[in-house]
């Protein structure tokens, strides 16, 4: 078989994202995928388009990505459910409303809008919440998407582009070659591993899996308008030991809502744990008690890929292996669905070595390298 | 004779038999119980809790399957949407 300019191993939002930008600049592209595409950590997530300011690189690669998202809006089918909704913040009490102000002079500075909301304000835009809140802090321009649908739009139009898929799983992929589970063997110049938490073919990435928990409720349209966080979320989500959960909750265009979160390091079991259900229902009826005379629907869980310095892996894989045909796109954490056109230009951008919009240093794999390989490069 | 009760739904009032179902009700006024997403009407289809076809709102409460539940004096049903 004629040999690729790129191969993509995975074919979640990532992947597929990179696999049109690639089509874009007229590349031979082939894409594959051992499961369902977009079925592993992407249709697990909620589809939150968010601009996080937690690190000063997250904060770039975020409202980079956001940026594209909202260029791309106008093009995207319906069945992608792109709403501009808008994050809220919500403070609980004086000590995250002095972070609310804090966080609004960073994304003013970044040029990012965000807005300081009043308890009377926060009340006003969402009147299911509990009274005697402190505030909040609304970020207009973030949005929501069905992330199976949008990861299927970008797959879609790279193959409309020329791009080939290969339903099979890859089985080995190095020095530029790829074997596949049906026999096939596949060669390019580059290899892409998208593969969210599957490191079977490069077991020195180091990813670890995150357990998430989600809740979907009937549909209630009216009771729920932006997508709202707590402030404490920050807190919760970067804790590295713990299982936490905190109050993240999503308006579906059908009026359902979707509500987080849970974070578990350590636990590989699929299964829906009724325990964490029930601490994150409660942290959620803290803040909006109305919950409470709701109708859920479904429970489900999923991984997400978390890396030690919460930054993903974009870049050649210089550091964790001595292959220079192999390029990473991983380690998205809960952040997979914002990050992913961000993500898939600066990884271009690093293979034809042109400038990009933000500084790609940050994301490069090489920096998670163990200290025993450093000694080698 | 049976006792005759009173329900509104969407708005009319209707005249039907003590131990009559509220989907019942709704199949018997041609009220579709709810409107999917992709906007089609709905109605009762396994009449026995399972299919969750039937649900309406019923006395303000929404979602509720109305096919478990029977009709009661003055009781107000509406097409979920």
């Amino acid at each position: 078989m004629k040999p690729f300019d790129i191969l993509i191993v995975g074919a979640g939002i990532v992947g597929s994202a990179v696999a049109r930008e690639c089509a874009l600049i007229g590349w031979r592209v082939g894409v594959i995928e051992g499961g369902t595409p977009a079925g592993g950590a992407t249709a697990a997530g909620m589809g939150h388009v968010v601009v996080m300011d937690d690190s000063p690189a997250q904060f770039a690669l975020t409202a980079f990505s956001r940026s594209l998202w909202q260029r791309d809006s106008g093009m995207l089918p319906k069945s992608v459910e792109y709403e501009n909704r808008g994050t809220i913040w919500v403070a609980a009490d004086d000590e995250e409303m002095a972070e609310v102000h804090g966080r609004q002079k960073a994304y003013e500075e970044a040029g990012i809008e965000a807005q300081v909301l009043t308890a009377a304000e926060l009340a006003d835009k969402e009147p299911n919440l509990r009274r005697g809140l402190t505030g909040g802090l609304l970020v207009p321009g973030d949005s929501v998407v069905y992330p199976p649908a949008a990861a299927g739009f970008y797959l879609a139009e790279a193959r409309r582009l020329g791009a080939e898929v290969f339903l099979a799983r890859a089985m080995s992929a190095s020095q530029g070659q790829v074997l596949l589970s049906d026999g096939v063997s596949l060669v390019a110049e580059r290899i892409v591993l998208a593969v969210g938490t599957e490191c079977d073919l490069l077991p020195s990435l180091p990813i670890q899996k995150r357990k998430g928990h989600l809740v979907i409720t009937d549909r209630y349209p009216g009771f729920l308008h932006h997508q709202l966080v707590e402030l404490g979320y920050l807190k919760s989500a970067h804790k590295v030991t713990s299982d936490s959960v905190a109050f993240n909750i999503q308006p579906r265009q059908t009026g359902q809502l979707l509500l987080g979160s849970s974070r578990q390091y350590g636990n590989e079991e699929p299964r829906a744990e009724a325990e964490m259900l029930r601490r994150m229902i409660e942290r959620a009826t803290e803040y909006m008690p109305g919950l409470e005379k709701l109708s859920v629907l479904r429970v489900w869980t999923g991984f997400r890929a978390a890396t030690a310095d919460k930054l993903p892996l974009i870049g050649p894989a210089a550091g964790l292996s001595e292959d220079r045909s192999l390029w990473l796109a991983a380690g998205f954490e809960g952040l997979g669905i914002t990050n992913a056109p961000g993500a898939a230009r600066l990884l271009i951008d690093g293979m034809l070595g042109r400038a990009s919009a933000i500084d790609a240093g940050p994301y490069l794999p090489a920096r998670l390298m163990e200290p025993a390989r450093l000694a080698h490069v | 004779m049976s006792e005759l009760l009173s329900v509104t739904i969407n708005g009319a009032t209707n005249r039907v038999v003590r131990g009559t179902t509220v989907a019942a009700a709704m199949l018997l006024a041609e009220q579709p119980s709810r409107i999917s997403v992709t906007g089609e009407p709905r109605g009762a289809l396994c009449g026995m809790g399972i299919c969750f076809e039937c649900r309406a709102v019923v006395n303000g409460i929404p979602h509720r399957r109305t096919c478990q539940i029977l009709c009661e004096q003055d009781m107000t049903v509406e097409t979920s949407r």
